[in-house]
């Protein structure tokens, strides 16, 4: 199994390193193996398909992937026996057999009930550590401490920024470090960390690629957070993962992993379109759309998306940081400063943000 | 509607002929059809002069029994509805690749998926359950009726009218396309201006009032009636599941009431709970409706566990294996049921320590039901087992809702269910665990007590048939959803681009079908049954029963037992068999009953016209007929004539009359 | 078990006279009121997550009145004590006294409740209405919703009273009393929570 314990410079790396003995000895030692197997099943049935969240690209994403067939493997350990039984009981005891034991009187056994609450929860025990450790080493918001297995992420490097905002009915992403936008089309230099920010103008969405990465929503005026990296070069299917209204079915766009190289290549092409992302461009964006094409913007205006994230694009608005500041001054410093969406290097969870 | 003038405007608040949806065809045939269908009907009735007969034996009747009746024929009425949506879903998802958008609009679609849920969750399985515990739990221990029988009716006209909101929301209008459970901001007035998320909230209303009211009744009748005797330890566990039910009912229903007050406030009066702006919270809407919408889950299975409890040990000729240890296990469930709610948004970024809190509530609620599988395991161990029909139900239960609980579990695993999270294998997931826990026990039940309702049995051809094609479609249809949900494909499309995915969805369809088959079955099987009856007539204990419904005659008098029973031990009945019990036959008593009334009928009518005028904005008739509902309810309290005797000399009929056997392996054979 | 004649047993599996009906009337009204809670509970838990989402508007320093809220209050509380002395006459059977303190809790809570209705519309006059923000959307759900509940048992009072005055200390009629009792003490109750926590906690923060 892949090594679980974090790098200690964490606040969290205590209860972790606590709790990193169990895991490695109850995860079968060969997942990997075992998602072979697994593959096979149904690849036998109907080839060509492909279980993306079987074998996807990208580290975190195999490591959910890693979790999520342990966890059917812990369980099918009882499952199965109990399945067999089930069929293996009712057959022996069928009324028509005279020669089995029949004893309409028997309904306790200490024993037995012993073991028929022991086993589920020795299981879930189990499990319960493997999930408690997965969730938070996998937790969106903790930044990337490896990039794949064994492979350490360079804490110096800056991780490659995005900003995405998911719009009615089309995704919208920023790169700060570049001073680019596009619309539907995401791109990202392979094993290099990717740090996303994500709102959404309207609705909520869920934004998934899930060859990369689970997914996480969006909510307009929450500023939600998610860390991954893509290992393969490739072209990925990335959609919204929660109903949105009428174009929901279309809302869909393409990830592509790419060499280092290629990706610079990539950023070029969009800065040699020159188109310029301002007000009025995004204000016709942010109108209702379906099966919107791919867009490149050379520029956007600066602070367009801390905008959108606060809900102040109409300049007549009131952003709703500012709307937050007066709050907290207003609740006369009780709770504090408030987390501000906006907020870059925040890494609090969106409820924070809206709870108060 | 600006032309018309402000009287009109006035008088039909936001209502036009523009609501009726004439240029859609699927509505209109479907209309056709419904308005042939019940004229046809009605026509029925009133050409055999029914009606009278319909109005005082069955509407106003306030018998637990009749409204358990009609809880059960509403339910299967409800299934056609959803089951329609279902398919008109299969099909679309079916052919919509590539160039073909299908047949179906996403603002039609996305109605249908929501009316889907919705209809199956509240007006199929509760309606169905409801029927179910309010047809045998009373008999069960012992008890003339519920606690409160009035109430009982009232709460059954209440959940008709919002039934009638959403059918009505097919002809005029449209209803809500926000999901079953209308997520804002879709359901927000600026992203559903229309009327169909207020049909939908006002059904829901009115139906979960019902709802909430019988939870109170059941506990109430559970605690307060039992026959003397029967201490907590020795009800059947059917009745230990429908308290547990009726408990979570009461605890999660007002959340349900005040979460849907509060979206209607944002809707009509302009609040702002859930908006994005002015400092509303979207989140807040997320987590209340499933802080009721996960125990809701619960409330429909519990009582399908006491279902198969009781059939397991029915049919093995044997006492329950481990009757305080499932006691524990469904208390325990009831409780960590109310401790979940949040892995249905782990994704919503709540941070690690909270996600994973509720990752580990959610498996522990696989501790005790699995502690429940293996107890019906060992009630099989050294019985006798027979495979009847119920039978059947149960073992297909026990092998299709334990796969489903191992998927359960998978997706409790917060990091995996930020793959899963709104996936096909999410859909084949909670389908798995309702159509094989929730639908297979319904029919188990229905299978089981239809003799004691009917006094005639169901056809066991067409029951297996039902059986088979259920089990089989069952898997036809959420196997390749599982595999989909593998492939990374989300829920709720109404379109794809990649062909590859079309043969699952066309297998998934063939399982519909297939399913198809099940319920027309299902519908053969009643037809023939009641065709046949007198061959399939039996006595009052048909199956070797082992709780009090069966020591009363099929179908039962209207006081269900001539003389209140005592109750020594567990599985009262068969230690009355096993003691040598003999029916009196002489010595009855007067027995107090409660009288039959027209006010739940009324008040439910009146809150139908309500809720109908609050969806088109037509202020008078809402105020109208609130104030009537009022009103009547006052003229209600004044009546304090409610109860009336049956003569010992009835009792005595009755008695003599019934349909009784007293050897029940006699019968069967 | 087995052994033992029939004659005997018979007798015991069956009640051969009709046992005397529980009336489960008290204990399911209680259950309702803790359903009833729960609807308060989901509305408190609003108040408590938005209730400093004042969205740049009035705070509860800027809006809540601490006078009218005392007088509200003890108005509230009054009404609960003769309510309770309305209760001890009808022990006593004294029909014409429980009728005068059932009015006198009657109208003490008429007058909280139109107090609190002249608090709203100043309020929405003053522009702080329950679409300003989130904070008084709850705010006023909240208040409201006890008001209303307030409302309901002012009415259920009345049709009581006239109940009373017709039919007597009857069984039903002593039972619907004891119902709303429970009722009016559970309001007040409830305004003790919204008092501390919506006003005071609200005016604090």
């Amino acid at each position: 199994m892949r090594q679980i314990v974090q790098s200690a410079n964490t606040p969290r790396a205590f209860t972790i390193r606590k709790l990193s003995p169990s895991p490695r000895i109850l995860v079968p030692m060969s997942v990997k193996r075992l998602r072979g197997l697994l593959l096979l099943f149904p690849a036998l049935a109907l080839g060509g398909c492909h279980y993306v969240l079987l074998d996807p690209s990208g580290d975190v994403a195999r490591q959910q992937s890693d979790l999520m067939i342990a966890s059917a493997v812990l369980m099918s350990l009882i499952i199965v026996p109990v399945l067999i039984a089930v069929g293996v009981i009712a057959w022996r005891y069928r009324a028509s057999n005279k020669k089995a034991v029949y004893d309409a009187e028997w309904d306790h056994s200490t024993y037995l009930e012993l073991i028929v609450w022991a086993a589920p929860l020795l299981i879930i025990i189990a499990l319960g550590a493997m999930t408690w450790i997965g969730t938070h080493q996998l937790d969106p918001y903790r930044p990337l401490t490896r990039i794949a297995e064994g492979r350490a992420a360079d804490v110096k490097g800056q991780p490659l920024q995005v900003e995405v905002v998911s719009l009615k009915w089309k995704w919208l992403f920023f790169y700060p470090q570049y001073g680019i936008a596009t619309v539907n089309e995401l791109a990202a230099p392979v094993d290099r960390p990717i740090q996303f920010k994500l709102t959404s103008s309207d609705m909520m969405d869920s934004f998934f690629v899930p060859a990369l990465a689970g997914q996480i929503y969006t909510m307009p005026g929450m500023q939600t957070v998610l860390h991954a990296v893509i290992n393969k070069p490739g072209d990925f299917d990335g959609f919204s993962a929660n109903y949105s209204g009428h174009g929901f079915t279309d809302m869909r766009f393409r990830f592509h992993g790419l060499s280092p190289q290629a990706f610079e290549q990539w950023v070029a092409k969009v800065r040699a379109g020159g188109h310029d992302l301002d007000r009025t461009a995004y204000d016709q964006l942010h109108q209702p759309s379906r099966d919107e094409p791919v867009h490149y913007y050379a520029h956007y205006s600066a602070g367009l998306y801390d905008r959108i994230l606060n809900r102040c694009v109409d300049p007549g608005q009131m952003c709703m940081s500012q709307m937050m500041a007066i709050d907290a001054r207003a609740a006369q410093g009780a709770h504090g400063e408030m987390h501000m969406p906006a907020d870059a290097s925040s890494q609090a969870p969106a409820h924070d943000a809206a709870t108060h | 509607m600006p032309n018309r003038s402000a009287f009109w405007n006035f008088l039909l608040g936001r209502l036009s002929m523009d609501a009726l949806p004439l240029h859609n065809t699927i509505v209109v045939v479907t209309f056709i059809v419904v308005a042939l269908g019940g004229a046809a009907l009605l026509g029925v009735v009133t050409w055999k002069r029914q009606w009278g007969y319909l109005w005082t034996e069955w509407f106003t009747s306030i018998d637990h029994k009749k409204l358990g009746i009609m809880y059960m024929i509403l339910a299967t009425v409800m299934l056609f509805r959803g089951f329609a949506d279902a398919i008109m879903m299969r099909a679309q998802q079916a052919i919509a690749f590539g160039d073909n958008m299908g047949y179906l609009p996403p603002h039609h679609y996305d109605q249908i998926f929501t009316a889907h849920g919705a209809i199956m969750i509240f007006f199929v399985a509760m309606a169905y359950i409801v029927g179910l515990m309010n047809y045998v739990m009373p008999m069960q221990i012992g008890a003339r009726d519920v606690a409160f029988p009035f109430l009982n009716n009232f709460s059954f006209w209440l959940t008709v009218s919002g039934v009638l909101l959403f059918m009505v929301s097919l002809f005029i209008g449209d209803f809500s396309h926000a999901g079953w459970l209308g997520y804002p901001p879709v359901s927000e007035l600026h992203q559903s201006p229309g009327p169909g998320v207020d049909y939908y909230i006002w059904g829901l209303q009115l139906s979960g009032l019902g709802t909430l009211l019988t939870g109170i009744n059941f506990v109430v009748t559970i605690l307060k009636m039992r026959a003397p005797g029967m201490s907590l330890m020795k009800m059947p566990m059917f009745t230990w599941t429908t308290l547990c039910t009726s408990g979570l009912i009461v605890v999660t229903f007002p959340i349900l009431t005040a979460t849907l007050l509060l979206l209607s406030l944002d809707r009509y009066i302009g609040t702002h709970f859930f908006t994005a702006a002015l400092g509303g919270n979207v989140m807040m809407y997320i987590n209340l409706i499933w802080i009721w919408g996960h125990p809701e889950v619960y409330i429909l299975i519990l009582p399908l566990f006491g279902v198969f409890s009781e059939i397991v040990s029915t049919f093995s000729g044997k006492r329950l294996f481990g009757y305080s240890s499932m006691v524990y296990a469904t208390v325990s469930i009831m409780i960590l049921s109310y401790l979940v709610w949040l892995h249905h948004f782990f994704t919503m970024g709540s941070g690690a320590d909270v996600n994973s809190f509720f990752s580990l509530t959610t498996m522990m609620i696989s501790i005790p039901t699995g502690a429940k599988i293996f107890n019906w395991l060992f009630t099989m161990y050294r019985g006798r087992v027979r495979f009847d029909v119920p039978m059947l139900w149960t073992m297909g239960f026990l092998f299709t809702f334990t796969i489903g609980g191992m998927t359960g579990v998978m997706l409790s695993v917060a990091p995996a269910d930020f793959l899963l999270h709104n996936s096909l294998f999410l859909i084949a997931h909670f389908h798995n665990v309702i159509i094989g826990g929730v639908v297979f026990g319904i029919f188990a039940g229905i299978n089981y007590w239809f003799p004691k309702a009917f006094g005639f049995r169901l056809d066991p051809f067409w029951g297996k048939c039902s059986f088979w094609f259920w089990q089989i479609g069952f898997w036809f249809a959420f196997g390749p959803l599982y595999i989909l949900g593998l492939m990374g494909v989300t829920r709720r499309l109404s379109h794809f681009t990649d062909p590859s995915l079309q043969k699952w969805f066309i297998i998934a369809a063939f399982g519909a079908f297939l399913i198809l088959l099940g319920i027309l079955s299902f519908v053969m099987q009643i037809y023939v049954s009641i065709r046949h009856r007198e061959k399939y007539a039996v006595g009052h204990d048909p199956w070797g029963g082992r709780t009090l419904e069966w020591q009363t005659s099929s179908p039962p008098p209207p006081y269900n037992f001539a003389f209140v029973p005592k109750v020594h031990e567990r599985d009262a009945w068969t230690h009355m068999k096993e003691s040598g019990y003999q029916r009196p036959l002489q010595g009855f008593n007067d027995i107090h009953m409660p009288k039959s009334t027209a006010t739940g009928v009324v008040l439910s009518a009146l809150g139908f016209v309500f809720g109908f005028a609050m969806v088109w904005y037509i202020w008078w008739l809402a105020a109208v007929s609130f104030v009537a509902l009022i009103a009547y309810a006052i003229h209600h309290t004044f009546n304090y004539d409610r109860d009336y005797h049956v003569s010992a000399d009835e009792v005595n009929r009755f008695e003599h009359a019934g349909n009784w056997a007293t050897d029940p392996q006699e019968v069967r054979a | 078990m087995n052994v033992i004649a029939t004659e005997s047993t018979a007798q015991d599996f069956y009640c051969r006279e009709e046992p005397h009906g529980h009336n489960g009337t008290l204990l399911g009204f209680w259950i309702y009121l803790m359903s009833d809670c729960f609807i308060f509970a989901a509305l408190f838990a609003c108040n408590a997550v938005l209730g400093t989402s004042y969205a740049a508007g009035p705070t509860g320093a800027d809006v809540f009145d601490l006078t009218g809220l005392a007088v509200n209050t003890a108005l509230l509380l009054v009404s609960s004590v003769t309510f309770g002395f309305a209760m001890l006459e009808m022990t006593r059977k004294r029909k014409r006294a429980m009728l005068g303190w059932l009015a006198v809790s009657g109208l003490l809570a008429a007058a909280f409740v139109g107090l609190e209705i002249h608090e709203f519309v100043t309020m929405i006059a003053e522009g702080a209405g329950p679409d300003r923000s989130a904070f008084l959307s709850s705010f006023f759900i909240l208040v409201g919703t006890h008001g209303l509940h307030v409302t309901v048992g002012i009415l259920w009072l009345i049709v009581l009273m006239v109940q009373l005055g017709k039919h007597g200390l009857h069984e039903a009629n002593i039972r619907r009393l004891q119902c709303l009792s429970m009722f009016w003490h559970f309001l007040d109750l409830i305004w003790v929570g919204v008092f501390s926590y919506v006003y005071l906690v609200g005016v604090l923060r």
